[in-house]
């Protein structure tokens, strides 16, 4: 085993924590323990050792007692290994010097009521610590330079918010949208509460902004396909997939000069191939080559190559001057170097069909609340006007049912979590119906009312003043009477404590939200972790919100949890600032956590060279054998080659066998009992 | 020996990024679990030495738990399935030398996963605490 050339000097640095630590363990009887291990020089404990005073403790100790190794028994290395590194630093030692003890996450705290195991297993834990300390070796952090871009992944409100921010800091930003649109959810919604802003209204200024920003590279209609690197040196993969029409910059390119898309229409126009249109919730029909809506962005028509029957009328119809339709177009691939990513890839809705007694997909009168959008819309298939799908009569009483799938331990499609936004879209329909349609009136069947956001408690009042009726329970079942197509709600009144039954002529449906299909996909494309419920997760619930444990990722919007605009506008805002920050500074210091290899050792067997996913493994000949050889720049120091050379001959940096070996060594064989 | 008061050594080796969050996370949830496993952090499961459980139970480690993140969710992308495939190689080496390979165990908690941390603690525990001593200490003293 390698030894350390110099005599340990350690000092062990014990925190109270207040009584977080203190409360449910002897800390006096730790630190006596650690003054007897070997090598231990000096002993101490502090109330808050991440305070000022504490990290002064530690500076000062060093440089008294002449300490080559640091040791601090406190929280989790995952919330305070940085600063006590710091302090070591301070101290004139190599941060990389310094262990840490976990004795709160993984122990004060999930032994609260067993002092004496909790004490033991403190000792346990500080010794084994002491025994990795006295082998640490110095090391030099790597310092990388970071790409001039980002990307941002997903292009509604979230997204397009965080690319403008980072474009106007003067960053080139790669926003990326699968749809042949930017908008997202946001473009679908017809008002916004609490304010009744017309949604299209603010959305569009983004929608155009990020259109024309200089630096912005809108990339609509693509897919990301692989990411790889770390950093500031992510290279990504992008597949453009086949639009079937040239926008005017790629049929000048071709030669076509003054050609390309100019959204004039008349494709769409002698187009026969009839579809339903997503964007309308299929309530409006869309060809084979087809906008969504009048808005988009960018104004370029897209093939459905799905449905297209390659007719040829719609390149007619085009003419020979634009030449902007290709049917023979296939997917083409772009690769692109960014410093850092944001993910804004929002949310779905649940298959609320699958609730068969609330009867969607089953009894025409039963909507979800993004087809109330849809129906409410000016713009949208109706013009406006809130009509029965059974019979295009005007609705006079609407049932809404809150929670449809939200806040439901049941399993199935239903979630558990708040879907947050439901309760104030509700309101805001509420709001819509009385405001269109004289007489009418909304019956809200609700839980809680969750009105949490700024002036949403007075639009709440609002609405109730206006008319709208509140039921307070869940909805149990939805019959349908086959004649009138009315509908009749079961459910329970809580606050009176009967059943009730009420015959409505429209049911609305709000129907929670939950992980985009292809989340998953592109979480572990980006090492993204994801929370129990699926969602994206964040690299701390309450300090790093936009962060993720994978350095240079960052969420923003629905994807990490259910936001309302004003949230994800807000956390967008965030990430960018946060994903600016590694581009701005210029380089970022990375974990010198790499594989060594040791050249007498290595027999060049090359079994490490297939184990390594980043292929920063190579095998070179050197002084007349053949040695592996590892490339820093691409090791992230995951250690999967340690763990398998048959030979020993790879040594991960502060993770050695040898040290590894002597934290086993240290629990089994020097404890106090053995 | 199996008195009471035996209470069993247990050694886990975790990875970083999601078992040593998750069992951070129950830590800030306090769930309780028994006192009798000490954990080692390493950056990622595909670390894992067989080496170091050889080691380990050589010492007289009665039970030893390897945890990794889920497969698809390593943060290095495969360490996990990697020393998954090493599992079955030291359980077999496990039984070979006259050991009960349920005193090697492997799972998957990620970093949301606390209350899935404090059922892993409990059952390796029990687990553990039923085979009674390792059988190689016992051999030793």
């Amino acid at each position: 085993m390698a030894e350390t050339k110099e005599e340990p000097r350690i000092g062990v640095f014990i925190c109270h924590c207040g009584t977080n630590i203190a409360g449910s363990l002897s800390i006096e009887e730790v630190k006596n323990y650690a003054e007897t291990l070997d090598g231990v020089v000096v002993a101490d404990e502090y109330q808050y050792m991440c305070s000022t005073p504490g990290q002064t403790k530690i500076i000062d100790a060093i440089k008294e007692h002449n300490l080559n190794g640091v040791v601090v028994a406190a929280c989790s290395p995952r919330l305070h290994e940085p600063t006590f590194r710091t302090a070591t630093e301070e101290g004139g030692l190599n941060k990389f010097r310094f262990e840490m003890a976990n004795i709160r996450e993984q122990n004060a705290w999930v032994h609260m009521h067993d002092w004496e195991g909790a004490t033991i297993k403190a000792k346990d834990t500080v010794r084994m610590a002491v025994a990795k300390c006295r082998m640490l070796e110095d090391l030099q952090p790597k310092s990388v330079p970071v790409e001039h871009a980002a990307l941002v992944l997903g292009a509604g409100v979230g997204g397009m918010q965080a690319a403008l921010d980072l474009a106007s800091a003067g960053i080139k930003t790669y926003l990326v949208e699968k749809l042949p649109t930017v908008g997202g959810r946001m473009s679908q919604l017809d008002k916004t509460f609490p304010t009744l802003d017309c949604s299209q209204c603010i959305l569009t200024p983004k929608m155009v902004d990020v259109g024309r920003h200089p630096n912005i590279e809108l990339r609509t209609y693509t897919e990301v396909e692989k990411v790889e690197g770390y950093i500031g040196n992510f290279t990504v993969t992008l597949r453009k997939k086949a639009r079937g029409v040239l926008d005017p910059i790629e049929a000048e390119a071709l030669g076509y000069v003054g050609g390309g898309c100019n959204g004039c229409g008349d494709c769409s126009e002698v187009c026969p191939v009839i579809k339903p249109n997503p964007f309308e919730m299929g309530m409006a029909p869309r060809k084979a080559i087809y906008i969504y809506h009048p808005q988009v962005m960018p104004l370029l028509y897209t093939i459905d190559f799905d449905s297209c029957v390659k007719c040829g009328l719609c390149v007619d119809a085009c003419g020979p001057e634009k030449k902007a339709i290709d049917l023979d177009a296939v997917d083409t691939f772009e690769e692109i170097k960014v410093g850092t990513c944001i993910l804004a890839i929002g949310y779905d809705y649940i298959p609320i069909e699958e609730k068969r007694e609330w009867g969607y997909k089953q009894f025409d009168n039963v909507i979800t609340g993004l087809e109330f959008e849809r129906l409410i819309c000016a713009s949208g298939p109706t013009t406006g006007h809130l009509i029965r799908p059974s019979d295009g009569q005007t609705p006079k009483k609407v049932g809404f049912v809150l929670c449809a799938g939200s806040r439901d331990n049941t399993g199935g499609v239903n979630k558990p979590y708040c879907s947050r936004f439901c309760c104030m879209y509700c309101l805001k329909h509420a709001h819509q119906i009385m405001e269109k349609i004289p007489g009418a009136i909304p019956y809200l069947f609700y839980m809680d009312i969750r009105a949490f956001g700024k002036m949403y408690e007075e639009f709440y009042y609002r609405v109730q003043n206006e008319g709208a009726k509140f039921i307070r329970g869940r909805v149990a079942n939805i019959l349908e009477d086959p004649t009138t197509k009315n509908l009749t709600i079961y459910a329970e009144d809580t606050l009176l404590g009967r059943p009730v039954a009420m015959e409505m002529d429209m049911v609305v449906l709000a129907a929670a939200v939950q992980p985009k299909a292809d989340a998953e996909k592109i979480r572990q494309m980006f090492g993204v972790s994801k929370s129990q419920d699926g969602w994206l997760l964040e690299a701390h619930p309450k300090l790093n919100p936009c962060g993720t444990t994978t350095a240079g990722i960052y969420l923003a919007g629905c994807c990490q949890g259910p936001k309302d605009v004003p949230d994800t506008v807000a956390q967008a805002e965030g990430a960018a600032s946060a994903a600016s920050i590694p581009i701005h500074s210029g380089e970022v210091q990375l974990e010198p956590y790499f594989a060594q290899c040791n050249d007498e050792l290595c027999a060049g067997c090359g079994m490490c060279i297939n184990l390594c996913p980043y292929g920063a493994l190579d095998l070179i000949e050197k002084n007349g054998r053949t040695v592996m050889e590892v490339t820093e720049a691409k090791c992230k120091g995951c250690g999967t080659c340690g763990g398998f050379c048959p030979g020993g001959a790879i040594t991960m940096q502060h993770f050695t066998s040898p040290q590894i070996c002597a934290q086993i060594d240290a629990f089994l064989l020097k404890g106090e009992d053995y | 020996m199996t008195d009471e008061k035996w209470k069993p050594k247990i050694i886990a080796i975790i990875c970083n990024w999601c078992s040593y969050a998750g069992a951070d996370l129950a830590g800030g949830a306090r769930i309780q679990y028994p006192p009798d496993v000490r954990a080692i952090r390493v950056m990622c499961s595909g670390r894992v030495d067989p080496l170091f459980i050889m080691k380990a139970f050589q010492d007289g480690a009665d039970g030893m738990l390897i945890s990794g993140c889920h497969f698809g969710d390593c943060h290095y992308l495969e360490g996990n399935y990697k020393c998954a495939k090493r599992m079955f190689l030291v359980k077999t080496l496990l039984k070979n030398i006259g050991l009960d390979d349920r005193r090697l165990r492997m799972t998957f908690v990620s970093a949301s996963e606390g209350a899935k941390w404090g059922e892993v603690m409990e059952d390796v525990v029990k687990t553990v605490t039923e085979l009674g001593p390792s059988p190689i200490k016992k051999y030793e003293r």
